[in-house]
């Protein structure tokens, strides 16, 4: 152990001057000063070696048999974590947390970040199979993954969505290792205008999703704003829709609807078409993941798509959750299959996991290097930073080496370890659906209901979540679309605090929205795409009076 | 007789045991109530900020030191602006597993929202510390101290610079109207957002002129040197002389009254239980919060925030939260941003 760690030193001390310089220079320096000096070559090339020494030094220190260990036992529990609806990453971590005092910083960050890569690799397990989003970010996932399940082709959805996360998470780790300096200051670039640029561009590129009438979705993501307004107004400081119900203080809890709205209208569904789960006829094949591998290389453009569309999203920090949406909308709109999505399409699967992966990793970034959570979860590691006496911030690069390529290089190691874990119970996890219905429908009922009441503690959650259900029931009679309902749910709130906090900058004046390049690029984009439908309309008749 | 003397002696001794517990008994019980299951830690706060962080640092120390015989458990109860926690302490009285740390949002939240809860509905265990305010901007520009800010403010043109902070209606806000009775009618823009580490982060990226963050929410970027500490909302400088940039500690940064600035906030970190325990309840959480400001995590946590060291309990304690929560209802009341119904 000692002497690996010297050669890594070695390699360390002979670049190690130079790179803590960059490093320095990077973070304090204004950006002129950093593309000078990526524009130099040889520099550039010292720079990217320093951090492949710092990278082969971190790979020593996780594989200490002591932090092998704890990565496994990670996984399996983030596993189980992100199965089971309500508990969450962010829940479990806090769980955990304690835990690892007596750890060294170090085995305690491979350990709760192994936890986190479990529960993102888990969540797609529940929606595939029962149609219910363990985790927020896997909502997009069921979309397509649940009604591959019922065409028997769960084994296929599952090594889809695996295969997608471990993509999406090694790109955002990749692009962690070589370009953090350069990234964090990017997401500085982020103020109010080009949040709700961004969620605009979310609600735009998903305003196609809608099939049947384009009233109905209009009417679904128009009752979605009106749920997520409830609770309190962060702008103004007052209370809005509660009516006095102090149940309704915290406002409308995104996995107590998608619980509900999914998993407990599912079972609805089911029990009427007949007490039976669609899918549960499929044979079960052992290579199941090669055949399903086989076809995943045709989709690669998505996979780029969505790796750009997640790393991006989890620097800003956008989340994982618009991520998945976002990159699901787009590739519905992109893709040459696009008129299928939603019918049980692979690549429907692929779009919205690599997306999560990538935004959920890389959100890890600039917890690190501005200490600001890019998620849930990572705001609860980031107590964690804190109590092992580490000050995340733009710093920790510096002063804090050996724990950041720690971390780093677990992040490489964790999710292969992760992918190998998963696919291997691929066959095992298709199988639960051979089960009879009813013994599995009151398991998932009771599943639900404990994942509903473990959010808040409140049995008041329970019934809301019943209510979704019933909720979710009329929205299938009635032919509403449900994602619509969803998408404003979870990105309603986020986007009204935004806009109006760039109102309150601007006073008032909506050319906030194109006051420089980025937040203007990005708006742009945004109408482009929203009035797609009418500028493609446009163009196919200038076509047709051309022709004529 | 020897009978007779020996059953005497025996119920004298009895009697005298049985006295010697009844004596022994009530300075044990006030002593030797504990916990029997779980201790919840309400945060009503959301996750990251510095409500948030104290909690869960208090709760590694407990767990790190093996100081309590019962696993404590953290949960935050953030909506409404808090109410929600504050509300469920209230829900529940006289249950001593059950503690609550505070932010000023204990007396601003009822006040700005009219949601039925006061300190009253609560037992006052400890004040743990007072958490302070700095006054920061961005260290590209040229403000070098408050009054530079100060005179650029009133130069400019009305609601020209950009306040950010933490919510609406709280502590930030009020330290902002108190700014601008200073300005000479010149209004800041208050601009709220979800929490302290994204305002410090907001600053750093020029979306806004100045903050009021805590030290602790924007230590790391002064120690880069993305951030510059004007003044220092206390009667008096910091006692934290170590360096934390390369030239300057904690305690060079002058107090706003120093600069001219004549205004002074502080936010009191303190834990409460539910109403109706009883003082041996109380004690046990006293004395534990003593166990844990004794260790070194403890005292190096109270000095990287920058915290104001005041240990207060009992009677004390309740008039400090009794003038505190005055104090509150005047500053909201000027500021107008009293619940109007």
């Amino acid at each position: 152990m000692t002497r690996r760690c010297l050669s890594g030193w070695a390699l360390h001390s002979f670049l190690g001057e130079y790179s803590v310089y960059q490093i320095r220079v990077a973070v304090q320096e204004p950006p002129r000063r950093i593309g000078r000096l990526e524009r130099s070559p040889i520099k550039r090339l010292g720079g990217a070696l320093e951090e492949l020494a710092s990278l082969l030094n971190g790979f020593y220190v996780v594989f200490s048999p002591f932090n092998f260990m704890l990565m496994i036992v990670g996984i399996l529990l983030g596993v189980i974590i992100g199965v089971l609806p309500g508990l969450g990453g962010a829940n479990g971590v806090a769980i955990l947390l304690p835990l690892t005092f007596s750890m060294s910083p170090t085995s305690a960050i491979i350990m709760l970040s192994c936890i986190y890569w479990g529960a993102l690799f888990g969540g797609a397990i529940t929606s595939i199979l029962f149609n219910i989003p363990g985790e927020p970010w896997s909502v997009a996932t069921t979309f397509d993954g649940h009604p591959m399940a019922q065409q028997g082709k769960a084994d296929e959805a599952l090594t889809g969505a695996f295969t997608s996360s471990f993509v999406g998470a090694i790109v955002a780790v990749v692009m962690i290792t070589f370009l953090a300096p350069l990234v964090a200051k990017f997401a500085l670039k982020f103020g109010p205008a080009e949040f709700f640029a961004v969620q605009f561009l979310t609600f735009a590129s998903f305003i196609g999703m809608g099939k049947g009438s384009a009233f109905k979705t209009l009417a679904s993501m128009c009752l979605g704003f009106g749920l997520a307004s409830v609770g309190l107004d962060t702008v103004t400081g007052q209370l809005r829709m509660t009516f006095g119900i102090t149940d309704l203080l915290t406002g409308f809890k995104f996995l107590t609807a998608v619980i509900g709205l999914f998993g407990i209208g599912e079972i609805l569904a089911s029990m009427e078409s007949g007490l039976a789960f669609s899918g549960s006829h499929a044979k079960l094949k052992l290579n199941a993941v090669i055949e399903a591998w086989k076809k995943l290389p045709r989709y690669w453009i998505t996979f780029v798509r969505s790796c750009v569309v997640g790393c991006w999203m989890g620097v800003t920090p956008g989340g994982a959750t618009p991520a998945s949406f976002m990159s699901y909308g787009l590739a519905k709109r992109f893709s040459k299959n696009g008129e299928r999505f939603g019918k049980g399409e692979l690549e429907g699967v692929v779009a919205p996991e690599t997306a999560a992966h990538a935004a959920g990793t890389s959100a890890l970034l600039p917890m690190l290097t501005l200490g600001i959570p890019g998620s849930p979860t990572a705001a609860v590691l980031l107590g964690g930073l804190l109590i092992w006496g580490l000050q995340p911030g733009p710093l920790l690069f510096v002063e804090q080496k050996d724990f950041v390529w720690g971390l780093i290089a677990s992040m490489y190691l964790g999710n292969l370890v992760g992918l190998m874990i998963v696919l291997t119970c691929v066959p095992l996890f298709a199988a639960i659906l051979r089960i009879p219905f009813s013994i599995i429908a009151p398991v998932i009922m009771v599943i639900c209901a404990v994942g509903a009441y473990t959010i808040n503690n409140a049995m008041f959650d329970v019934w809301m979540m019943v209510g979704f259900g019933i909720v979710a029931y009329c929205f299938n009679k009635l032919s509403y679309p449900l994602p619509p309902f969803v998408l404003a749910l979870v990105l309603g709130d986020m986007a009204e605090s935004s806009f109006r906090q760039a109102m309150l900058l601007s006073q008032g004046s909506v050319t906030i929205f194109w006051s420089n390049g980025l937040v203007g690029s990005i708006m742009s984009l945004g109408l482009i795409l929203l009035l797609w439908p009418v500028i493609s309309w446009v163009l196919d008749k200038m076509r047709a009076a051309k022709a004529a | 007789m020897t009978g007779h003397a020996s059953k005497f002696l025996t119920v004298a001794g009895l009697a005298v045991g049985a006295l010697a517990t009844a004596f022994s008994v009530t300075p044990a019980a006030a002593q030797a109530w504990q916990p029997t299951k779980a201790v919840t830690f309400v945060i009503p706060a959301g996750t990251g900020g510095g409500a948030d962080q104290m909690a869960r640092f208090i709760q590694g120390v407990v767990t790190k030191h093996n100081l309590m015989p019962q696993p404590m458990v953290v949960i935050n109860k953030a909506g409404g602006a808090g109410a929600e926690g504050f509300l469920d302490m209230k829900a529940s009285p006289r249950d001593p597993h059950k503690i609550v740390i505070t932010l000023s949002n204990l007396f601003t939240t009822p006040m700005a929202t009219g949601t039925p809860f006061s300190w009253k509905d609560l037992t006052p265990v400890a004040m743990l510390a007072l958490d302070q305010f700095v006054l920061w901007v961005n260290a590209e520009t040229n403000y070098r101290t408050a009054q530079d800010y100060l005179n650029a403010i009133k130069g400019g043109s009305d609601k020209q610079f950009k306040m950010g902070g933490t919510g609406s209606k709280q502590e930030d806000q009020i330290i902002t109207v108190a700014l601008e009775r200073l300005t000479g009618g010149k209004k800041l823009t208050y601009v709220p957002f979800a929490g302290g580490g994204a305002v410090a982060v907001q600053l750093v990226g020029k979306h806004v002129d100045s903050t009021v963050n805590n030290p602790i929410e924007a230590v790391s970027q002064w120690k880069a040197g993305a951030l510059r500490p004007l003044c220092l909302f206390d009667a008096k400088r910091s006692v934290y002389t170590a360096k934390v940039t390369s030239s300057m500690a904690w305690s060079d940064i002058p107090t706003c009254k120093e600069s001219g600035l004549n205004v002074e906030y502080q936010m009191l970190r303190g834990v409460f239980t539910t109403s109706g325990v009883t003082a041996a309840q109380v004690n046990y959480y006293v004395e534990l919060f003593k166990k844990v400001m004794a260790t070194d995590d403890w005292k190096k946590f109270m000095e990287d925030g920058a915290f104001n060291q005041t240990f207060m309990t009992g009677d004390q304690f309740k008039k400090w939260v009794e003038a505190n929560d005055k104090l509150h209802h005047d500053l909201m009341k000027e500021a107008g941003f009293l619940a109007t119904n």
